[in-house]
C-alpha cells in the first residue's frame, strides 16, 4: 500500500517536473489534466469508489438488467400461476398484491426516480449556477436583488408547497397543451424550483473570491467581455463545489421525491416509482414485507452511494486534503 | 514626436467608511512612441492604481475624479465599456505582477494567449489561433512553445509563466504596453531575462512602455525617464540620468540610498524614515515633509508644484525657517504658472516638486 502510494508521489514529481510530460493528456479529466490531484485523491478514496460502483451497478440494473426480468417492458404484467408471494428463485423480490413482478417494478420504479433525480440535479444546478454567477460577480444591488430572490426560495417550506402545486394537477399551457404537474416532468420542474438554491449560494460565494483573483484582472487587461470572463474564466474555476453540490442535490433530490410519493403527492401511479412503491404497500407491510423492503432498500442505498461519491468528491477538491494526501 | 499616451492631472479616489482616500492626486504623463517611461516610488503610492486607470480597470468603490487619460489623442476617462474592450488587449496591453496569479489555473496557456487573440479577432479559427499563439510563445523566448502550450500554468516556472502573459500581452501588437512590476516576482536571473526581452520588444515594435516598478535596478537598466511617486503625487520626474546622479528631490534621494549596489559598503543602506501617509489623511503641504530632513515651514503649509529645476543654484537660497508662515511661501510658485510648456508634456526635462530643489544641486 505504501509502496504503491509512494509510486504515485513519484510519478506526480516527475510530472511537475515535465510540463510536456503532464500535459499529455487532452482535458482536464486526463491524468496529465490540472485535476489529476482530485481524480487520484478520489480514486484513493475507498467509499466513495464502491458508492461509484454501486450507482453505476443501479444505473445498469435499471435501465439494462431490467429486460431480462420477469417483466420487461409490461410493468403491469401479472402472473396467473403465481400468487402473492415471497421471494423466490421465479420472482427474486417476490410478487405483489396484484401478482405483478416486485423486481421489475423496483427496477422500473429506478428509472423513473434516477431520471428525475439527475434531471433535478441538472436543471437545478444550471439555475444555480446562473444565478449565483451573475449575483457574485456584479455585486450591488444586482447581488442584492437575486440573493433575496434565492432565500425566497430556499424559505419555500418543500412539503406544502409541493403538495398545493402537484394537487392542482393539470394546468393548461395554452399552445403547448395540458401539462401535469404529477408526471416525472412536472416534479422534476417543481423540484429544481425549490433546489437550485443551495447552488446559486455556493457559485456567488465562490464566484465573490474569484472575481478578486488577478487573472480575472487580466483577462480583462485582455479586452474579454464580462460573458466571457464568467463563462470562461469564473466558472471552470468553481467547478469542483458544482459538482460536488450537484452531486448532493441528486441524493436529495430521490429522498424528497420518494417522501413526496410516499405521502402521495409525487409522481402518480400506475407510474412506477420508488416513492409510491413504498406508499402502496406500507399498509400491508406486516404481511408482505418484500413489498415494502426492496424499494426502501434500493432508495436507501442509493442515497447512501451518492453521498459517498459527494464525499469523496468535496474532499479530492478540497485542497488542504490533496496537500495532506499528496 | 507626438504623446502616444498622455495622464493629464489625473486624480483617482477610493470611497471608504470616512473621507475618501485620494489614491491618486494630479498625475501628469506623457509617453511617445517607442519610449520607455518608469514609474517608481514605494507600495501604496499610487503607482499601480495609476496604471490601471489607464486601462480603464478601475474597480467601485475606486473612482477617477478628476483629470483625463488619452490615447492617440482620444480621450479614455467615461469611455463606453464596450469600446474600451476594443482598446483594451488590442491598444493597450498590461502585464501583472504576479504570474503565478494572473494565469487562469485551469485553462491550458496555450488557449489563454488564443484567447487574447480571439477576443479581438472572432473570425481567427481556433486552430489558427492556436497556432499563432505558439509562434507568440516561442517570440517571448519559451522554449518548446508546442508542448508548453499545452501545459496548465502551475506546471510552468515563474519566469516562463511572465512571458506567457507578455504573450498575451502581444497578441494583438499593442502600441502601449503598462507593466505593472513585471519581475518583482522573479528570480535574479530571470529578471534580466524578461528584461531584457521587453527592451528587444521596445527596439523591434516601437512599443511604448510604462513601466511601474518599486525596483530601481531595473529602472536604470530599461527606462528612459523617470517619474518618481510619492503618495499619489509625482515629486520628480526627468532622465534616467537626471534621476540617479542629479536628483533634486529628498524622497528620491532616499529612495537611492535605500537601494543597495554592488561595491557599496556593508550597513551603507539608509531607509527612508517613517511610513508612508495614509491617503484618506494625508499631510498638508508637502507630503514627504513628515519623513524629509530638509522641511521648511513653507513644506508643511503649501503643496509644492512640479517644475523645471534650474541648472545652476539661484544667487539666493528661499528664506530659511524664520518668520510667520506665509511669508515662506517660495518665490518660484508665481512664476511657474507663466512658465513654457514645452511640447505640451514630452520630455519636460528635469522636473521636482520641492522648495528646496535647489538646495540639492
Amino acid at each position: 500500500m505504501s509502496s504503491r502510494i509512494g509510486d504515485e508521489a513519484a510519478r506526480a514529481r516527475a510530472g511537475a517536473l515535465d510540463p510536456v510530460l503532464a500535459a499529455g493528456g487532452d482535458d482536464l479529466w486526463s491524468a496529465g489534466g490540472r485535476w489529476r490531484p482530485a481524480v487520484r485523491s478520489f480514486r484513493r478514496h475507498r467509499p466513495a469508489m464502491i458508492g461509484l460502483g454501486f450507482l453505476v451497478f443501479m444505473v445498469f440494473a435499471c435501465f439494462v438488467l431490467v429486460r431480462f426480468a420477469p417483466s420487461p417492458t409490461d410493468l403491469h404484467l401479472t402472473d396467473p400461476h403465481a400468487t402473492t408471494s415471497g421471494p423466490s428463485w421465479s420472482h427474486w423480490f417476490g410478487t405483489d398484491l396484484a401478482t405483478r413482478d416486485v423486481l421489475s417494478r423496483v427496477l422500473h420504479g429506478g428509472q423513473i426516480s434516477l431520471q428525475v433525480a439527475l434531471g433535478i440535479a441538472v436543471l437545478s444546478t444550471l439555475i444555480g449556477v446562473v444565478i449565483g454567477a451573475l449575483a457574485g460577480f456584479y455585486g450591488g444591488w444586482s447581488d442584492s436583488l437575486l440573493m433575496r430572490f434565492t432565500d425566497l426560495w430556499i424559505a419555500l417550506p418543500a412539503i406544502p408547497f409541493l403538495a398545493v402545486a402537484v394537487s392542482i394537477g393539470t394546468v393548461d399551457l395554452g399552445p403547448f397543451g395540458d401539462f401535469d404537474l404529477g408526471s416525472p416532468l412536472g416534479i422534476t420542474l417543481l423540484l429544481s424550483m425549490l433546489l437550485w438554491g443551495s447552488i446559486a449560494r455556493v457559485v456567488r460565494g465562490a464566484t465573490l473570491a474569484l472575481r478578486e483573483r488577478e487573472f480575472v484582472d487580466a483577462a480583462r487587461a485582455v479586452g474579454a467581455s464580462n460573458t466571457r470572463i464568467i463563462v470562461r474564466h469564473v466558472l471552470p474555476n468553481c467547478a469542483g463545489p458544482i459538482i460536488v453540490n450537484a452531486t448532493l442535490v441528486v441524493a436529495e433530490a430521490i429522498l424528497i421525491e420518494s417522501t413526496l410519493s410516499f405521502l402521495g403527492f409525487g409522481i402518480q401511479p400506475p407510474t412506477p416509482s420508488w416513492g409510491n412503491l413504498l406508499d402502496d404497500s406500507i399498509s400491508t407491510v406486516e404481511q408482505y414485507w418484500w413489498l415494502t423492503v426492496f424499494p426502501g432498500l434500493a432508495i436507501f442505498l442509493t442515497v447512501l452511494a451518492v453521498n459517498f461519491v459527494g464525499d469523496g468528491l468535496r474532499d479530492a477538491f478540497d485542497p488542504r486534503r490533496q496537500q495532506v494526501r499528496a | 514626436m507626438t504623446a502616444l499616451l498622455e495622464i493629464d492631472d489625473l486624480h483617482v479616489e477610493f470611497a471608504g467608511a470616512g473621507a475618501p482616500a485620494r489614491v491618486v492626486d494630479g498625475v501628469s504623463l506623457s509617453l511617445a512612441a517607442g519610449e520607455t517611461v518608469a514609474v517608481v516610488g514605494e507600495s501604496g503610492s499610487g503607482k499601480t492604481v495609476t496604471a490601471l486607470a489607464v486601462m480603464g480597470l478601475i474597480d467601485p468603490p475606486g473612482r477617477i475624479v478628476g483629470g483625463d487619460v488619452r490615447f492617440d489623442g482620444r480621450s479614455l476617462v467615461g469611455l463606453a465599456d464596450r469600446e474600451y474592450r476594443e482598446l483594451r488587449g488590442r491598444e493597450l496591453a498590461m502585464v501583472f505582477q504576479d504570474p503565478m496569479t494572473s494565469l487562469n489555473p485551469v485553462q491550458r496557456v496555450g488557449d489563454q494567449v488564443a484567447e487574447a487573440i480571439t477576443v479581438h479577432q472572432p473570425d481567427v479559427a481556433v486552430g489558427a489561433a492556436g497556432l499563432r499563439a505558439i509562434e507568440l510563445l516561442e517570440s517571448v523566448g519559451v522554449a518548446d512553445p508546442v508542448g508548453r502550450s499545452g501545459a496548465y500554468p502551475h506546471q510552468l516556472s515563474g519566469g516562463i509563466r511572465q512571458r506567457v502573459m507578455l504573450a498575451m500581452a502581444l497578441a494583438n501588437r499593442p502600441r502601449v504596453l503598462i507593466a505593472d512590476e513585471p519581475t518583482t516576482a522573479l528570480d535574479v536571473t530571470t529578471q534580466a531575462q524578461i528584461l531584457e526581452l521587453l527592451a528587444n520588444l521596445r527596439r523591434e515594435v516601437g512599443l511604448a512602455l510604462l513601466l511601474v516598478t518599486h525596483d530601481l535596478g531595473v529602472v536604470a537598466g530599461l527606462a528612459d525617464r523617470v517619474a518618481v511617486m510619492y503618495a499619489g503625487r509625482i515629486v520628480e520626474e526627468g532622465s534616467v540620468d537626471d534621476i540617479f546622479s542629479a536628483s533634486r528631490h529628498p524622497y528620491t534621494r532616499a529612495l537611492l540610498a535605500a537601494t543597495p549596489r554592488i561595491g557599496s559598503k556593508r550597513g551603507s543602506l539608509v531607509p527612508v524614515p517613517g511610513v508612508p501617509p495614509n491617503p484618506a489623511a494625508l499631510p498638508h503641504g508637502c507630503r514627504f515633509h513628515p519623513r524629509c530632513a530638509l522641511a521648511i515651514d513653507a513644506c508643511r503649509i503649501e503643496v509644492p508644484e512640479l517644475e523645471p529645476v534650474r541648472s545652476v543654484p539661484p544667487a539666493s537660497v528661499p528664506a530659511r525657517a524664520s518668520g510667520p508662515a506665509p511669508a515662506a511661501v517660495p518665490p518660484r510658485t508665481a512664476s511657474s504658472e507663466t512658465a513654457p510648456d514645452p511640447d505640451h508634456g514630452l520630455d519636460p526635462g528635469h522636473r521636482s516638486a520641492c522648495f528646496r530643489a535647489d538646495d540639492l544641486s
